[in-house]
């Protein structure tokens, strides 16, 4: 038997059959039908956001932080198009999100109706797939297929717009269980050949690394698990992206650091000396590569990844392996474990002892002062002081989310939200939010620059209003922090619009919304300020003031290769050459 | 059976594993896309290839599965092979694509397009106009005593060839329906 009900009542059905709980929105006209429905039920809790780009990334952050689709109710024209950048960022970072949006009724639409968007058209390009459902009766159906989409293969954003008359209209709902899912499974076992082929380079590589990234954190707990696994046992030294970071412990004792543009310089330089570079769920993008040309050239290369368009995009691959990072991981630690667990012992060592060398050049080095506070020694105290708690990191966009990356441990995945492909200075404000919602009791911190987060800082109204206990803890050198190292280093130092004026007073910001605000300027202070922050109990901004010119190092200028690093100061005359100068 | 009539997957042993990825060297592929005939659906595919960069040299659509409800794209391309494959690799990511085939080098294709050209002209011109349609088989679907309209059915290289015969003769408009392509064999 077929159960009847309103479209808008279907919607909070197939939520509650796909085990959501938690909906970020804001709502209009298009969608009010669904909010009536919202309000006369009590198993999903919706979070009302300030700002509906808000919205998206909150849902981003519950998703990397659960490892759940994130799910977001917005209405039509509007409220879709201000989500046009989370969904951009959910795409480029393969965030699972389950977008729904209201639209004109059916009759109106094309007539240019109040608060009418093309939604489907604006969002196809930025979604991994898009609806508009004309249809009640398949309404819950594309729900149904909405959140395989999302979660399947790659995950990503997608998006269904609903038309304000099918959701008044009645019709009847489709069980998950019947939703057609059928022609979109992605592979994700993958090719038995290729990865005998890779636990044979295993075998004999004398300078091997694992160059790890999302995909692995992605393909959940259990994917980190076996490369902790592999890691060990074999031996190798790891690497991992900025997307990455707590898929193997900063503690362990193979733990390269962060690599790419600012990474570090052992992992770095690893990656180019390398003969056997073996790449898990990452997509050799252009912040990890440097120079195409001069990309790690004496390497064989393995890639693990579920996305085939990945494979052979930038870099040519000896091994390309399409698959789910857990399900091939577990597959060449099978195989490896069968063969008899070999390596290369003799050159692991000598690799080993190289990779010691570069360890001791301590890239991360700054000068301490006790004057003003350095950025990254904000970063060193704050990681000591919450170092073991139940700790999660969100971050802006910026120097600030270089230095987050370089000073603080992640020993876990899930614990660490920042955008990385589309770069979207506002991320970290309402993402903490989504992240905190998703874990009440744990510690939420979003590193920031102070630029980046007067870029959704209407967010806080969110944290006051749920009593959501986020730490805004904002570097704030009143400078566009890596607009203006780039324009030092390329521009003839010549700070084109890269300062911060007319900024205000955080703490008195943060009374007029009613959380707590910490002012922080003296180095010999910051101990206590941070601690002050992290006992009370409740959103805090926090306003670090920081050394203003200080510069994000170690750093690979553009268009060159990893061996070209810049350590500091003396080393960035010149460092960028006319070819570097047209990449970003 | 599919409408292909290409064994489902089977671009996973094919041959252009074994030419080399990245060269320079520009190449023309057939593509044939087998999709879901969805609202939305040509856009998807349009807007992969205007938002990635790529070359369509010609496109056609048309649904050939009425009740299983899927359209053929038939898209030309040119491209380096990296992005030949890349091409075929994101156009294979679009959730409502069910195939993606490369008939340029899954064994040979056979690819036909249709051309309706008006040529205008009196005398003597319009005598080798349609001497020349004779020659290639084109037909006379509309005449006045001032022009012809013909219709040529052949390969892209064929409607080039006859079209440029045509341009001293009067060519004074042509539509083409872009590239259809099928599989040669089983």
């Amino acid at each position: 038997m077929t159960r009847q009900m309103t479209g808008a009542k279907m919607v909070v059905q197939a939520l509650k059959d796909q085990g959501v709980d938690t909906v970020f929105g804001y709502p209009g006209g298009a969608v009010l039908p669904i909010y009536d429905e919202i309000f006369q039920q009590n198993g999903i809790r919706h979070f009302l956001v300030r700002h509906e780009q808000g919205a998206v990334h909150a849902a981003e952050g519950y998703a990397r932080a659960t490892g759940k689709p994130g799910v977001v109710l917005v209405t039509s024209g509007p409220g879709a198009t201000n989500a046009v950048t989370g969904l951009t960022d959910a795409l480029m970072d393969s965030i699972p999100i389950v977008v729904l949006t209201g639209q004109v009724p059916t009759f109106m639409i094309g007539s240019d109706a109040f608060q009418e968007a093309d939604t489907v058209g604006i969002t196809r390009p930025c979604t991994k797939h898009n609806w508009l459902v004309k249809d009640t009766d398949k309404l819950s159906g594309v729900i149904h297929e909405a959140f395989h989409v999302a979660t399947s293969g790659r995950p990503g954003p997608v998006l269904v717009d609903i038309p304000k008359d099918v959701q008044f209209a009645s019709g009847s709902y489709t069980e998950k269980a019947k939703a057609k899912v059928s022609h979109y499974q992605p592979q994700v076992k993958g090719d038995m050949e290729t990865i005998t082929q890779l636990v044979e380079a295993i075998e004999n590589a004398e300078r091997p690394i694992f160059y790890t990234g999302g995909g692995v954190i992605n393909s959940g707990p259990g994917a980190s698990q076996l490369l902790r696994e592999l890691v060990e046992a074999t031996g190798f030294p790891i690497t991992s992206t900025l997307m990455g970071l707590g898929c193997y412990p900063a503690s362990g004792k193979n733990w390269l650091g962060m690599l790419g543009m600012h990474g570090l310089y052992e992992a770095n330089l690893a990656m180019h000396d390398c003969d056997l570079m073996i790449n898990i769920g990452a997509r050799f993008d252009d912040r990890i590569t440097g120079r195409l040309d001069a990309f790690s050239p004496k390497s064989k290369k393995a890639h693990i990844d579920i996305d085939p368009s990945s494979i052979n995009k930038v870099i040519k691959t000896d091994m390309p392996i399409i698959g789910d990072v857990g399900h091939v991981l577990e597959d060449v630690l099978k195989v490896w474990k069968a063969r008899g667990r070999k390596v290369n012992r003799e050159g692991l060592s000598k690799w080993w002892a190289r990779i010691d060398e570069w360890r001791k050049v301590d890239c991360l080095k700054y000068k301490p002062s006790e004057k003003t506070i350095k950025p990254q020694h904000a970063l060193d105290r704050l990681e000591a002081l919450t170092k073991g708690r139940d700790r999660y990191i969100c971050t802006e966009v910026g120097q600030h989310q270089m230095w987050a990356a370089q000073y603080l441990g992640f020993e876990d995945p899930n614990r660490w939200m920042t955008s990385g492909g589309l770069g979207t200075m506002g991320y970290g404000t309402p993402a903490s939010i989504g992240v905190q919602v998703a874990h009440p009791d744990a510690l939420v911190i979003n590193v920031a620059g102070e630029a980046s987060w007067l870029m959704n800082m209407q967010e806080m109204g969110t944290a006051v209003q749920y009593r959501l206990p986020v730490k805004q803890f904002i570097l704030n050198n009143e400078r566009l922090g890596m607009v203006r190292q780039w324009q030092e280093l390329l521009h003839g130092e010549r700070y084109s619009h890269s300062w911060s004026e007319a900024l205000p007073d955080f703490v008195k910001l943060a009374e007029a919304f009613g959380a707590k605000g910490i002012l922080c300027k003296d180095p010999a202070d910051l101990d206590d300020a941070i601690m002050e922050m992290l006992d009370y109990d409740g959103p805090v901004i926090f306003d670090c003031l920081v050394e203003k010119h200080e510069n994000c190092f170690p750093m690979i200028p553009s268009g060159e290769p990893h061996n070209k690093m810049l350590l500091g100061e003396a080393s960035t005359k010149d460092a960028i050459g006319s070819k570097g100068a047209v990449m970003v | 059976m599919s409408p292909l009539k290409i064994k489902k997957g089977s671009t996973k042993h094919s041959a252009y594993n074994l030419r080399p990825t990245f060269s320079d060297v520009q190449e023309t592929h057939t593509l044939a896309v087998l999709v879901d005939n969805e609202a939305g659906v040509l856009a998807r595919v349009i807007g992969l290839f205007s938002g990635r960069g790529y070359n369509i040299d010609s496109l056609t659509v048309a649904e050939v599965d009425h009740e299983g409800g899927l359209s053929r794209i038939t898209v030309v391309t040119t491209g380096t092979p990296q992005v030949i494959e890349q091409i075929k690799a994101q156009l294979g990511r679009i959730v409502p694509v069910h195939d993606v085939h490369d008939l340029t080098v899954e064994g040979g294709s056979v690819e036909r397009e249709l051309a309706l050209i008006k040529v205008e002209g009196a005398g003597d011109k319009r005598v080798e106009a349609l001497r020349l349609a004779d020659i290639f088989r084109a037909q006379v679907v509309d005449s006045t005593l001032e022009s012809f309209v013909f219709q040529i059915t052949g390969t892209p290289e064929k409607v080039d060839a006859f079209a440029d015969l045509m341009r001293p003769l009067g060519l004074a408009e042509i539509a083409r329906t872009g590239v259809a392509a099928l599989s040669r064999g089983i």
